[in-house]
């Protein structure tokens, strides 16, 4: 198989211009006759909805969440990038194209990077024009602020909850457009399959999470925006609904999944408290501009109260280590350091089993040299935030922080018309693997999803119907019957293990520690092998021995849990296959064995400038590789240093 | 990082479906680690009862991080629990005493009909949202985002109304079970900005009287919603929301039924 990006050729600054010129539109009339099926209602899902809808298409959106309005883009708190310019400080789309292509350590697509830092600037129009309430600067002109490591000021910001804001944006944009008649939205409705008719996607398969109804859908095309896979951690910042059904069941259909080992681990989330532990709560990247990171330089002080360690006894193991940008270093680099000093034995914090893992985040110098008033100002509500949980104050005592999985790069691999390896089954937003490469830049999330959903998806799908002009077919299509009776089929499975005894949770608790062990921010070929090993084993011993009270046929909470938790069993296996083969280190992928002698990610640009997109074969132990080769030609790769 | 250990009895509304009857049902949690939060709690209740082959008790919840809006129960009788400005998905149990009694139950109001146990079903508010809480802007067409500057007290006071997470509370604490609050909100956000000014008598009166054809009752100011929010969005939002409401019935040209084709209704 050969993976043909479909990217335009050409002065890369006209090529979506050109694209769009060269795409075939669909007869006003006749959009009407074409139904869109899109899966998930977060920024890309919603955005693309609602101008789907607006153009006057038959739009059908599906979320597992009781409103459109609760997608877990809603919990970004950062901000958005956009290639404004607004503070005449030098940023332009080619600097913001630049940023993303180097951030994302070169294994990002050049083409479609340019296209998201062109796209950037029409998204704060329209979200503008909605009535997003960005921050303001008193002449009533919109502000913004420098954002993880950036030299230029790019970021656009709603206080500390962007990611809301836009997503009620495209919520209410979704709605007006369900009143209008043009989208009908199906809330607590699962998909749990894809129909394929001549390989070809044509609909899916749902169930209503409140009366266990499972029923066919059918369209002329599909679109997921389903989100990342972040929680096949267990522990993440995902929302504790997030999963990979979606895009997992579209893969075991022949849709190649890319890059699946590239996950960002964001490095200040509040630390595990205990075994019990939910889900895990990001501080802002922000906190870093003053709090001081460190951990005893002794393992004798690791349950000492921090204010009575003295100065010299502290290890500011970011500063010495790297004088030149200090705490400020990136994300993954900062993840990694305090991941070696709690593997030092040097971590502070609860003790969860037989480890602490956590290090302080110390505000003492910035109250001193500041004052209390305006750290405050500056960090009042996180400060609340982090109190609220832990009950400390970060006023009085130093912060805990550790590393947490936060965003998945890998994903679904699409075309530059977003649309994956089945023809007519495309895929937005953080489900895709397309834009970030490596490694996602802060703010940089929002943005990818906005563009996908408002600006992107409804020109390339509007291209496919005009090109491909799919006929209608109805839900009693033998494919669609077929795949209704592989639901029902695999959901009889799990109420009926040989000897039912264990959660959904524990196993999913089991596979979460095993996977941020062993492909978590720092990787090892044995580690991996391990963890491939085990997880078949792991997935067997699931089918065999999950336990799931009740019937199908009602709300079910811990059904939902095992389906979800059936599909991350088979992805992590993925995951560590990917991690496994590449043999280098790239942003989120760090191979201990592919390090400079400082401890820096080396790549291996000669081998290794590809998008690994895998084929599933049958067989979840072999996969097929397929390789979509890398060219830079407006970025020249270069080495990162922090030094 | 003091550790106290809390027994607690838990009396939880479980009710099987929409028309099944519903009851409280006792629970004995032991040694519960008050660094624990409250939904933690409810996930250990439920992986026993799912390792005795009981139904788990079913309660909404996704980021448990206060912002989705997707969890909410009374605990006895306060809509989200003890703590002011947190939603029960960030209220930990150090909030609470050895030996307490705490009854768990849905959101009672008739707009929200139980689904079960725990949890309701708000669709009400997106229709609410669905008949005017918008800014009809199409994709693409929007002008350069700085040709409409702001005064900076707009904008944060619009933000201080978009800050609602829909989550209902106003509506189970409110007497009269009324949402104001949240379509009060939702009109002050949009017609608090020069972008939102076209529609915005519209607006008030469309969202209103599908607010009320949902079944929810009207605002007499009792201020419950306002102390439960977790937002902290306030009551003069409603007093806003009445303004725009008698200045759109002075200015609007024809009566708003006739626009919508006849009086709006639930579905």
């Amino acid at each position: 198989m050969e993976l043909r990006s479909n990217a335009p050729e050409g002065p890369i600054e006209t090529r979506w211009d050109r694209h769009r010129f060269d795409m075939k539109l669909v007869n006003p009339a006749n959009k009407r006759k074409f139904d869109v099926i899109v899966v998930g209602t977060g920024l890309a899902g919603a955005a693309a909805a609602a101008t789907l809808g607006e153009l006057g298409y038959n739009v059908k959106a599906f979320c597992y969440q009781d409103s459109a309005r609760r997608a877990h883009s809603i919990a970004a708190q950062g901000g958005i990038n956009a290639a404004k310019n607004y503070q005449n400080d030098g940023d332009s789309i080619h600097r913001l194209f630049y940023d993303t292509v180097k951030g994302g350590d070169f294994r990002a697509r050049e083409s479609n990077v340019y296209r998201l830092a062109q796209i950037s600037v029409n998204i704060i129009d329209q979200c503008t024009a909605q009535g997003v309430p960005f921050a303001r600067e008193y002449g009533g002109t919109l502000a913004n602020r420098s954002f993880g490591g950036a030299q230029v000021s790019r970021t656009f910001y709603a206080r500390g909850q962007t990611g809301q804001q836009l997503l009620l944006g495209a919520y209410q944009a979704l709605e007006k457009q369900v009143e209008a008649g043009n989208v009908k939205v199906f809330p607590r409705t699962e998909m749990l399959d894809l129909i394929l008719v001549d390989g070809v996607a044509r609909g899916i398969v749902t169930r209503d999470m409140k009366t266990g109804d499972i029923r066919a859908w059918t369209a002329h095309c599909v679109v997921l925006a389903t989100g990342g896979y972040g929680n096949v951690f267990f522990l993440s910042t995902n929302a504790m609904g997030c999963n990979t059904t979606a895009t997992w069941r579209a893969h075991r259909h022949g849709a190649l999944f890319a890059n699946p080992c590239y996950t960002q681990i964001h490095p200040t989330c509040i630390p595990v408290a205990a075994a019990y532990q939910s889900k895990l709560t990001l501080m802002s990247e922000s906190l870093r501009n003053d709090g001081r990171v460190w951990v005893p330089r002794s393992a004798e002080d690791a349950t000492k109260d921090p204010n009575t360690i003295p100065e010299e006894d502290r290890y500011y193991y970011l500063e010495e280590r790297y004088p030149a940008f200090g705490n400020l270093v990136p994300r993954d680099i900062a993840s990694r350091a305090a991941k070696k000093v709690c593997d030092d034995g040097l971590g502070v914090g609860h003790e969860v089993d037989g480890e602490r893992r956590g290090v302080y985040l110390d505000f003492g110098n910035a109250i001193e040299r500041l004052g209390r008033q305006a750290v405050s100002e500056r960090y009042g509500n996180l400060f609340e935030m982090y109190e609220r949980i832990t009950g400390e104050s970060p006023y009085e005592t130093p912060m805990r922080i550790y590393p947490a999985s936060h965003y998945t790069m890998g994903g679904l691999w699409v075309d530059y018309n977003l649309m994956t390896t089945i023809p007519g089954l495309f895929a937005g937003g953080e489900a895709n693997f397309s834009d970030h490469g490596a490694n996602r830049l802060g703010a940089s999330a929002l943005m990818q999803g906005l563009a996908d959903g408002y600006f992107v998806l409804p020109s390339t799908i509007g291209n496919y119907l005009a090109t491909t002009k799919p006929e209608s077919i109805d839900t009693d299509h033998r494919e669609a019957e077929a795949a209704v009776e592989r639901v029902g089929e695999r959901i009889g499975k799990l109420f009926g293990a040989k000897s039912p005894k264990r959660t959904p949770d524990s196993f999913h608790k089991e596979l979460g520690r095993l996977m941020w062990n062993e492909c978590g921010m720092s990787r090892t070929a044995d580690g991996l092998k391990k963890a491939a090993d085990r997880i078949p084993a792991l997935r067997e011993e699931f089918w065999e021995t999950i336990k799931v009270p009740g019937s199908g046929e009602e709300l079910n909470q811990t059904l939902e849990k095992a389906g979800r938790v059936a599909d991350f069993l088979e992805l992590a296996e993925l995951m560590c296959i990917d991690a496994l083969h590449r043999e280098e280190s790239c942003g989120g992928h760090f191979r201990e064995e592919h390090q400079t002698p400082e401890g820096e990610a080396r790549r291996d640009d000669e081998r290794f400038q590809y998008v690994a997109a895998w084929q599933y074969t049958g067989d979840l132990s072999k996969p097929t590789l397929v390789k979509e080769p890398l060219e830079f030609e407006y970025v020249k790769p270069t080495q990162r240093s922090y030094k | 990082m003091a550790d106290r250990k809390l027994n607690l009895t838990l009396h939880v509304w479980r009710q099987k479906r929409a028309d099944a009857e519903g009851r409280f049902v006792e629970y004995q949690m032991k040694d519960v680690d008050t660094h624990m939060s409250f939904l933690e709690m409810l996930d250990l209740l439920n992986e026993t009862l799912i390792e005795k082959g009981e139904d788990p008790v079913a309660f909404d919840h996704d980021c448990r991080e206060g912002i989705c809006g997707m969890c909410g129960f009374m605990i006895n009788g306060v809509a989200h629990g003890p703590r002011v400005l947190t939603t029960v998905c960030q209220l930990h149990m150090r909030e609470f005493q050895d030996g307490e009694e705490l009854w768990l139950e849905p959101w009672r109001a008739k707009g929200f009909p139980v689904v079960r146990d725990l949890v309701v079903d708000r669709s009400a508010l997106d229709r609410i949202i669905q008949a005017g809480g918008y800014i009809s802007i199409r994709t693409g067409s929007a002008p350069e985002a700085n040709n409409t500057p702001v005064r900076k007290e707009d904008s944060d006071l619009a933000f201080d109304a978009a800050t609602c997470i829909g989550c209902g509370a106003c509506v189970a604490a409110c007497p009269n079970a009324s949402a104001s609050l949240f379509t009060a909100a939702k009109v002050a956000h949009l017609g608090l900005l020069p972008q939102g000014q076209p529609e915005r008598w519209e607006r008030a009166q469309k969202m209103v009287a599908q607010h009320d054809a949902e079944g929810f009752g009207s605002c007499t100011q009792h201020g419950e919603c306002e102390a439960v929010c977790p937002k902290g969005i306030r009551i003069s939002f409603i007093a806003r929301m009445n303004k725009d409401l008698l200045r759109a019935m002075r200015t609007a040209r024809t009566p708003i039924e006739e626009r919508r084709g006849g009086p709006p209704t639930a579905e």
